[in-house]
């Protein structure tokens, strides 16, 4: 199976393709809608600025050709950013839309924390999840972001299949049918990680 | 539940090998910077420095090499720095496979290049190498591999810093600096406190009791050690397993 990367420019794409390689998958980056409309696996990796990703999915018409292979059933992991644009929107770049497929919004981390949350921190599993099958529920990923979706509850009960907490608790793995999401950076996270890009190709496959 | 307190190695190197604080004859892989990222990916190294400490611009092609072979042996983060003057040269390291890039004296002559950075990269891919030498009731920001005094005061060079948009502060003590006589506390303390993004603490490290005290005492977020590691003194594994047993949180298993 062949998974294609959603190329805009982010920083951590090269990190990801490389953690494939080691799991022996291939891989390719994908920058157009006739790509994104190919594909048969999709991730959105992505770190920097909500903005400029929500900009360049705009600028480039790449918005509804994601929506439309998610529709269509395509799997698809967003990764950090990926996981945020998800999301209605973000305090980061209040003026865009986010893609409006989970509900909630991205907002500063706040309470007495220093930003970014930089660093290895513990998974708290809320309930069954494809992507975090066989890793204990406390296990450390690794995340450096400054943004993320608070845990509300009651309407992201569904979709949240785990959080983490930093001055408060918030989403740290979403999955809604083919959609699955992680705050964490899985190419970064170890064996942990790892073991969730596993599972991701092997749903996907 | 909060953050694990990272452990990092790091890797001094010139043209290809690594060269500071290692003790050759304990191992024989102790000069190679891709034998050595193996080995702290496995032992549970929460991420890996790698510095060019010639920055000599004819052997930065040498350095992206080696930040292109170690990334490939790592799943952990990887910061790399050492003579990034522009934002072309941090482009460089970040495309050869770094994370998260340093820089240091260039960010003294021209702090405008934190923001460049952070702009380009994201503040978390920042972080603000800060070489900090006693000078009666403060401390003096050194440039130049700590050899050059300047008139920015640490604590409040650290504080700018991060205002600008460096999100980490790697804060090394001049005055500990290979001396394995412990972490300097007070120093670590001062701008951990002060500063609002995670602080690495970094120079005079030899015993386990040694991070224990810069995380307790230091409000460290992360210690960087190079030659106890290299040499193969003190295993991550172990100490990692002795700052878990002083109740001190820390990522493990892993």
């Amino acid at each position: 199976m062949n998974v294609s990367l959603l190329d805009y420019g982010a920083g951590n794409l090269p990190s990801v393709e490389r953690a494939l390689q080691r799991l022996g998958a291939r891989s390719e980056r994908v920058s157009t809608s006739a790509g994104v409309a190919n594909a048969s696996a999709l991730i959105l990796p992505g770190v920097g600025h909500y903005g400029a990703l929500i900009r360049a999915l705009d600028r480039d018409g790449l918005r509804e050709s994601l929506i439309a292979a998610i529709e269509r059933g395509v799997p698809f992991l967003g990764i950090c950013l990926g996981l945020q644009a998800l999301f209605q929107k973000s305090e980061e770049a209040p003026d865009l839309r986010g893609l409006q497929i989970l509900p909630g919004s991205v907002r500063v981390m706040s309470g007495a924390v220093k930003l970014p949350h930089m660093g290895w921190n513990q998974v708290q599993t809320k309930c069954e999840s494809r992507l975090l099958e066989g890793i204990d529920s406390g296990a450390y990923f690794y995340f450096a972001h400054s943004y993320a979706a608070p845990y509300t509850g009651d309407e992201q009960a569904l979709e949240t299949r785990a959080t983490c907490s930093y001055g408060g608790e918030f989403v740290a793995v979403a999955e809604k049918e083919n959609i699955f999401a992680v705050q964490f950076h899985p190419e970064k996270s170890g064996d942990a990680g790892q073991r969730v890009l596993e599972n991701f190709l092997r749903i996907a496959a | 539940m909060s953050l694990a307190h990272r452990i990092i190695p790091c890797l001094d190197t010139d043209g290809g090998r690594v060269v500071k604080g290692v003790n050759f004859v304990a191992l024989r892989d102790a000069g190679d910077p891709v034998a050595l990222a193996r080995r702290y990916n496995a032992e549970c190294a929460d991420e890996l420095v790698v510095l060019d400490i010639a920055a000599s611009r004819d052997r930065r092609p040498t350095f992206l090499e080696t930040i292109r072979k170690v990334a490939a042996e790592l799943a952990i983060p990887l910061t790399a720095g050492g003579g990034i003057r522009t934002l072309d040269d941090a482009r460089a390291v970040v495309r050869a496979g770094a994370d998260k890039v340093t820089v240091n004296t260039a960010a003294v002559l021209r702090p405008g290049l934190i923001s460049e950075l952070s702009e380009e990269f994201g503040s978390q891919a920042v972080v603000l190498a800060i070489d900090a030498k006693r000078d009666g009731e403060c401390w003096r920001v050194m440039t130049t591999g700590g050899r050059v005094s300047t008139d920015l005061e640490a604590v409040t060079w650290a504080t700018k810093g991060a205002e600008l948009g460096a999100g980490e502060i790697l804060l090394t003590s001049v005055d500990r600096d290979g001396t394995q006589s412990g972490f300097d506390v007070a120093l670590t303390a001062a701008i951990s406190k002060q500063v609002m993004v995670p602080v690495i603490a970094s120079g005079g490290a030899r015993w386990p009791q040694h991070f224990a005290e810069i995380f307790r005492e230091g409000a460290a977020d992360a210690a960087l050690a190079a030659s106890i590691f290299h040499d193969g003194i003190q295993s991550i594994r172990s100490l990692k397993e002795f700052l878990a047993s002083e109740k001190i949180q820390v990522r493990l298993p892993c």
